[in-house]
């Protein structure tokens, strides 16, 4: 399976005006590939996520392409997806400890939704069953309601939903921000053994936090105000940085063994610009300590070594 | 489970016992004497006052001492006692009440009913359907805000007197007798369309706004969202949103008992017709106090009774709660 | 009427920022909203207009609403805008008079009704424990109780009767849906870490109340009042209908009971009933959409786009 995005818009609409959440996205997911997608609050990459699967009333699809598989991806229009939705591209929310419904057993609503899209049931929920107990719980669970979950067994169980039909394409959005630490790490290597087990072709995980992407991730894929600043495989991502925003936030990263009165922790400072009316040219610009003359018209994502794609003027220079 | 139930039961044999101390205690605390405004308004030669005067304190056993009184009270309620009627010249109140009964609840049972099942249902196809949302939103606001009573007088007005199908008063025709012909039964029933489709008007609107609402909450919760993420069918997130908005729905209809019912009262009195509500208002008017007292108790045993059956269907509907009593929670 | 058609439990409203500028934006927005949404405006202009009504009307045509001055049984025209009752009296001033009272009845006894609510539900649901299972068991039982059926064997036995025992009565039982609603808000925001913050710098009890709890809840609660007063107002009006309001002056309850007890049904005179029954239908109509409309403003959530 492959992906190509190019030039992906997403407005939302709002009383103020459109808030342009995705404004001009382009990359490529190569089969089998697991892509971070990692930036602050409100760099868009939930919007990218979502508008990947479920377009909701408040966005518009403003411009730009999706290509599935070489085949065009219908993402603006709602019936058209319908086809694609749990089989081909699932998604793994961010609400997920939210998302069973609360007056139906588990098993019930599986077996409900399967029906309802007119996929058969019983060879389902044997598989269903298998890979309850591959993360680690009962079987029990299947007969339970969600109230009687705590919130990393509701985890699990939306995972396993999420991919039980084999989609080539999953999403998994933020989910390990409610979690703790040796929890996220149980998630992160389950995720990756999805993957590894065939369950998942390629997976686009967006997070926050860039250390979890460290550990399960080929390549990632740095987002800041709407636009993709950087996307290389992790390792180059993490050791050699080339988009002044990326090397800010991979320094940020406190290391294990140093301590605070050798090496102080160093944030941004600044915040990212409105989206309302994006200010023109490289939107990083003022907070970066690089910035100069050349900034002032928007620099467009180059790849600048194989699999590297960068957008800066003096990345590029 | 068991204890869930033993408490509810417990808060309304308490709630009883409350309502119908406060009941008991109200002639005794009020200014005024009930026995005196009883013989200021019996016709009977002032050498008989005396007389009547012990009769009636006898009656109300305000010559014993206040405990005892209380204490009589409980025995004869428990015997099905409830007194005398003044204003009826001395029928026993428990008959009198009973007479009333079937009528009050052949107004409210059907009302109930069938207004709770068809204002969930549109207001469920309101929440999907802008079109036919824009008709039921107005008309429900309406419906719900417009006193029992004057929708009763409006139906009377426009059925009854300018077009004239149905009639205006009285449970069945005033020349008639009862009796299992035909015609009684016509007659009762053509005496009972308006009181009812009253009482069915205003309800409708009620749970047709509510469950709207509670729709449209249901369809933006994060499950309903799920759900459509992995493709399912507008069909069955509808069918889960309209599940779990019942809930509340549930509990609204326990807490609307007592309201409907004071409704059906006025209703009655409108139409005239022969129920609890016509008979308050005659006690009312005639000082009656055995009787109003007698009607409290039985409306309040009533709702009791009813909000326990709702509680029993909340627990059969909401797989939570059964989980809840099993202490099944993670 | 039926019970308040909307008070679902809803998460509490986010904290107020401390930022003045964002304070001045938040003012914006909600006038913004308060001025177009036309469920607001509607209801707003409704309400108005019986308020100008009530407070015009009776100046118009002063005296005693009861007084019998006209034609018996006459038909609206232009001395009497809304006709004359089968005794002679003059139909509009008993219905502005009427206003006066109707909106009396619903302003004290809603009033008190809010306070014994805000009262009950604010400590139920800060203390816990004891005092809010005691609390929670009294509410049950006042809410069970039908509370017409009490008050008309209440007021029965009152010999004189005014607006402000009727709404005392009225206060006194209408409250224990409000108390749950505001028990429940006010639990989810005792856990705020603001409100642990004040407790931690010595605060007391009431004063927390007061101080951090209800100006964040105050949206909640003006719009439970609303509710309440709609709901005072109905039952005012059936009370009255029932013979069993005030003894004195008008009322637009008793208007309606006065109209059935002598034949304006048969006799046709639908002016005598007509105009009190829309009077109480539109204005608490009004006062419903006005709900809405306004937890629109306050819960953006709700607004459509």
């Amino acid at each position: 399976m492959s992906l190509e995005v190019e030039d992906l818009r997403v407005y939302y609409r709002t009383l103020a005006g459109d808030v342009k959440a995705l404004d001009g996205v382009s990359f490529k997911l190569a089969d089998g590939e697991i892509m971070g997608l990692a930036g602050e609050s409100g760099c868009g990459k939930t919007t990218l996520g979502n508008s990947l699967v479920l377009l909701d009333g408040r966005m518009k699809h403003v411009g730009g392409s999706v290509k599935l598989d070489g085949a065009p991806l219908p993402i603006a229009n709602f019936k058209a997806m319908q086809e694609f939705r749990f089989k081909h591209i699932s998604v793994i929310p961010q609400y997920a400890m939210s998302a069973l419904n609360p007056t139906r057993k588990i098993g019930k609503m599986v077996e409900e939704l399967l029906e309802s899209r007119g996929i058969g049931g019983d060879e389902h929920r044997k598989e269903l069953e298998r890979r309850v107990q591959l993360v680690g719980l009962g079987v029990d669970v299947l007969d339970r309601y969600p109230i009687e979950l705590s919130g990393g067994m509701k985890q699990r169980v939306v995972m396993v939903v999420s991919t039980l039909l084999d989609p080539s394409l999953l999403i998994a959005d933020e989910i390990t921000s409610a979690l703790d630490v040796s929890s996220q790490r149980a998630v992160a290597q389950t995720l990756q053994s999805f993957r590894d087990k065939g369950f998942v072709r390629s997976m686009i995980v967006i997070t926050h936090d860039v250390s979890i992407l460290y550990q399960i991730s080929d390549t990632l894929a740095i987002m800041y105000a709407g636009k993709l600043v950087e996307k290389a495989p992790t390792q180059t991502v993490m050791e050699q940085p080339l988009h002044p925003y990326t090397r800010l936030l991979i320094s940020s990263l406190p290391e294990m063994g140093v301590r605070f009165a050798d090496q102080r922790l160093k944030g941004i400072p600044g915040t990212p610009p409105s989206l309302l009316n994006p200010p023109p040219g490289c939107r990083f610009r003022d907070r970066c300590p690089l910035a100069f003359a050349k900034c002032a018209e928007e620099p467009p994502l180059v790849e600048l070594a194989p699999g590297h794609s960068v957008a800066c003027w003096k990345a590029a220079s | 489970m068991r204890r869930y139930f033993g408490r509810k039961l417990f808060v309304y044999l308490l709630t009883f016992f409350v309502a119908a101390t406060i009941d008991w205690l109200i002639p005794r605390f009020m200014p005024g004497n009930p026995v005196q405004s009883l013989l200021s308004r019996s016709h009977v030669t002032p050498e008989a006052l005396p007389s009547l005067q012990a009769y009636y304190e006898n009656l109300f056993g305000l010559d014993k001492p206040f405990l005892a009184q209380y204490a009589n009270f409980w025995g004869a309620m428990l015997h099905g006692d409830l007194g005398r009627s003044v204003y009826l010249s001395g029928s026993p109140v428990t008959e009198v009440i009973m007479g009333a009964v079937p009528y009050t609840l052949a107004l409210l049972i059907p009302a109930i009913l069938l207004s709770y099942w068809a204002g969930n249902k549109f207001g469920a196809m309101a929440a999907r359907r802008p079109l036919l949302d824009n008709a039921v939103l107005p008309i429900g606001y309406v419906l719900t805000a417009t006193p029992y009573m004057w929708l009763a007088i409006v139906i009377a007005w426009v059925l009854g007197t300018i077009v004239g199908i149905f009639p205006i008063s009285g449970g069945y025709s005033y020349s008639l007798e009862p009796s299992f012909s035909w015609t009684f039964i016509s007659s009762l029933l053509s005496h009972w369309v308006m009181p009812f489709m009253s009482l069915f008007l205003v309800q409708f609107g009620g749970w047709a706004i509510g469950m709207r609402n509670l729709i449209i909450y249901e369809l933006d919760a994060d499950y309903s969202r799920y759900l459509s993420a992995l493709g399912a069918p507008s069909k069955l997130v509808r069918r889960y949103a309209y599940r779990n908005a019942l809930l509340p729905q549930v509990t609204g209809l326990a807490l609307s008992l007592g309201v409907v019912v004071a409704g059906a009262l006025v209703t009655e009195i409108v139409f005239a017709y022969p129920g609890l509500g016509k008979l308050l208002l005659a006690a009312v008017q005639n000082e009656d106090y055995f009787l109003l007292q007698g009607i409290f108790l039985f409306v309040i045993v009533g709702v009791l009774i009813a909000n326990f059956l709702v509680d029993i269907a909340y627990v059969v509907i909401d797989p939570r709660t059964r989980v809840g009593m099993r202490g099944g929670t993670a | 009427m039926t019970a308040p058609v909307a008070a679902p439990d809803r998460p509490a409203p986010e904290p107020t920022s401390a930022s003045s500028s964002e304070d001045v934006g938040r003012r914006r927005e909600f006038l913004h909203f308060a001025l177009r949404g036309p469920k607001v405006l509607i209801s707003g202009s409704i309400l108005l207009l019986f308020v100008i009504v009530a407070i015009v009307g009776p100046i118009i045509r002063p005296g005693d609403a009861n007084a019998f001055v006209g034609p018996l049984g006459a038909a609206p025209d232009g001395a009497y805008w809304f006709g004359t009752t089968t005794f002679g009296q003059d139909v509009f001033a008993q219905f502005a008079n009427g206003l006066r009272t109707t909106f009396g009845a619903g302003l004290l006894g809603g009033g008190l009704a809010a306070i014994i609510g805000m009262t009950i539900g604010f400590i139920a649901g800060y203390r816990g424990g004891l005092v809010d299972e005691i609390l929670g068991m009294v509410t049950n039982i006042v809410l069970v109780i039908p509370t017409l059926a009490l008050l008309i064997v209440v007021t029965a036995y009152l010999s004189a009767r005014g607006i402000v025992v009727e709404a005392l009565f009225i206060g006194l039982t209408s409250w224990p849906w409000a108390a749950r609603a505001i028990r429940a808000q006010t639990f989810s925001l005792a856990t705020r870490d603001f409100v642990d913050l004040a407790r931690m710098s010595g605060v007391r009890g009431l004063r927390v109340i007061f101080s951090e709890i209800a100006p964040n809840m105050s949206s909640y609660l003006f719009l439970s009042f609303i509710l309440l007063f709609g709901g005072a107002i109905l039952i005012a009006a059936s009370l009255d209908f029932i013979g069993l309001g005030p003894t004195e002056g008008s009322s637009l309850g008793l208007m309606m009971y006065n109209a059935v007890a002598w034949g304006a049904l048969p006799l046709g005179l639908w002016w005598w009933f007509i105009p009190p029954g829309i009077g109480i239908t539109a204005i608490v109509g009004a006062l419903y959409v006005l709900n809405v409309g306004l937890d629109e403003i306050f819960n953006p959530r709700l607004r459509e786009s």
